[in-house]
């Protein structure tokens, strides 16, 4: 674990160890977000950006601070070495985008704005991916409804699809519970 | 001279050489790429949304429409990711038989991938050939699960049940006549002239170009990275078998498609040696903590704390530690991951899937650029796209 030490002379305390999976994880301040990621690739060699995601922290037990999470997998193939970064911010807060590091963080960014409205500056081309074309929201924000906010239908009159307001429920099947607690 | 301008082509969503719904919009100058862009998304069916309100169990079935040709690989990662979360350890027999499974998995991937880039191609032959021996492993698929492709078969400390009698005889006849299947194959495509007109120099990735795009698997291997999961970072038993990972260095469609040949004669050997084991070894293929296993359904008629457990972990689940987990796997098509957040409850916080095609896909645009239209439908071939996965 040459590698943690590396990281502790850069990153001091924020660096922490995941004790179950063995994985370093790092938490870097979102204004230094882009030299973390130079540094990490020029001189400890990660060269893969293989994941990036976001994550809406607002429904969290016990959570408190800025709402959401970005999360970077980086894995190095020289040393067979992966490492996690996180990155808190507000919303509405902006991110400085990683594509100078590695190209493949683009779509990877688009999907998080997609997903989650997290803007990334000095993206080249920050449009939604995954959702239809003129999709309004973010499906992964916490305060986004299961069954969304409008239904397709087929319009006889106008010859085209049309969105209508949805009327599905959220069924709940298995409730959510956590391991200890009188439900009662 | 009148002036030429560029003109864009939209090509899919409804193509048959599109793999699924990819929407490309291209800009070309006369016959040659100047610009793809895809359009992905029309296969989105919000999965990692629908995960955040169902239990961990429920989550499973989800994973084999992913990448739909690779069932059970995809199912690989996620219990694989559970099992570091929930600290337990599996049953060596469950692990031969999760390994043999993944390899049989990585068998029907490829074989859908030869066939599928031949016909893309003009190769028709080597797609029906292929699908004779996938519907073999599809067999071997309903033997276990009852389903022929979705067959939700791991579980989180193992598998559902264990293997029928009379199915290892079955597999180890296949692993016999495979390697002659695959020479067929290779006599169709190896050698032939077509063939490696259309693939030969088409699509080129470097190798510091697959790794800046976060390349996986044979896309990595093909470019000359010798990067393979299995053997870097081993999970179940693949430290314990034998296996050899090909790689070339000319990082074009011919050389994924050596790859992927020679990955399919390695699969083959390692399914060879997880038969000979399971026929030699016998034990349990799940946990016996009843937490987190479903107790024998015999059990329930006579004993009244096995009823319990079995109401109890289907109608509420198991809960699961708080804290995250980052698993990948060696999926037929790259890296694999699953990234779980968990606070403790027994529905997911949030889950990730890393795919690969996602990664590959997005690399099309430089990939084909100086290229003629035509050589489009090989470099999606050669990414191997399937669209369950890019899209999630």
């Amino acid at each position: 674990m040459s590698d943690l030490i590396r990281l502790r002379e850069k990153f001091g305390d924020a660096v922490s160890q995941d004790t179950s999976t063995g994985m370093a994880s790092i938490h870097v301040e979102a204004t230094s977000i882009q030299e973390a990621c130079f540094f990490l690739r020029d001189e400890c060699e990660y060269e893969q950006l293989i994941d990036l995601c976001g994550l809406d922290l607002s429904e969290y037990p016990d959570h408190s601070g800025e709402r959401f999470q970005i999360v970077y997998h980086l894995l190095s193939l020289e040393r067979n070495e992966r490492v996690r970064l996180k990155v808190n911010i507000a919303d509405r807060q902006m991110l400085a985008s990683i594509i100078d590091v590695w190209p493949a963080a683009n779509w990877y960014e688009r999907e998080a704005f997609d997903m989650y409205g997290i803007i990334f500056s000095g993206h080249p081309d920050l449009r939604r991916i995954l959702t239809d074309y003129g999709f309004e929201g973010h499906p992964l924000r916490k305060d986004f409804p299961l069954t969304g906010r409008v239904e397709m239908f087929f319009d006889e009159e106008q010859w085209r699809c049309v969105y209508k307001p949805n009327k599905l429920k959220n069924r709940v099947l298995i409730p959510k519970t956590w391991p200890g607690v009188d439900r009662g | 001279m009148a002036e030429i301008k560029n003109y864009t082509l939209n090509f899919g969503p409804q193509h048959p050489s599109a793999h699924g719904v990819l929407r490309l919009v291209l800009e070309l100058d006369g016959e040659t790429v100047i610009r793809a862009d895809p359009h992905i998304g029309l296969l989105h069916r919000g999965t990692e949304k629908l995960f955040e309100y169902k239990s961990y169990l429920q989550n499973l079935p989800y994973f084999d429409r992913f990448d739909y040709v690779s069932m059970m690989c995809n199912e690989h990662a996620y219990v694989l990711a559970l099992e570091k979360m929930l600290d337990v350890e599996v049953p060596e027999r469950a692990q031969y038989i999760r390994v043999m499974y993944a390899e049989l998995t990585r068998l029907l991937n490829h074989l859908l991938w030869i066939g599928a880039q031949a016909l893309d191609i003009g190769a028709m032959t080597v797609f029906l050939y292929a699908f004779r021996e996938r519907e073999d492993i599809f067999d071997y698929y309903e033997a276990v699960s009852g389903a022929r492709m979705h067959a939700a078969y791991f579980r989180p400390g193992g598998v559902s049940l264990d293997l029928p009698d009379g199915l290892l005889e079955r597999i180890e006849a296949f692993t016999q006549r495979f390697p002659g299947y695959v020479d067929e194959y290779e006599t169709l495509l190896t050698e032939n002239r077509i063939w490696k007109q259309r693939t030969v120099d088409i699509g080129v990735v470097t190798a510091q170009e697959a790794k800046a795009w976060g390349f996986t698997g044979p896309m990595l291997r093909g470019s000359g990275v010798e990067w393979d999961l299995r053997k870097k970072q081993p999970y179940d038993v693949y430290d314990q078998l034998d296996f050899d990972v090909p790689i070339t260095d000319g990082g074009d469609t011919y050389d994924r498609y050596l790859v992927r040949v020679e990955e399919m004669r390695q699969s083959n050997r390692i399914i060879a040696q997880c038969v000979a084991w399971l026929q030699k070894n016998d034990g349990p293929v799940n946990l016996d903590d009843h937490k987190l296993a479903r107790p024998k359904r015999a059990k329930l008629q006579d004993d009244m704390e096995s009823l319990i457990h079995h109401f109890k972990f289907f109608a509420e689940g198991f809960h699961v530690p708080a804290g995250e987990v980052y698993q990948a796997v060696e999926h037929p098509k790259g890296e694999f991951g699953v990234y779980i957040v968990s606070d403790g409850s027994n529905k997911p916080y949030r889950m990730k899937i890393r795919a690969p095609g996602f990664a590959h896909l997005q690399g099309l645009d430089f990939m084909c650029r100086g290229h003629l239209i035509a050589d489009v439908v090989a470099v999606l071939g050669t990414q191997d796209i399937v669209f369950g996965e890019v899209d999630r």
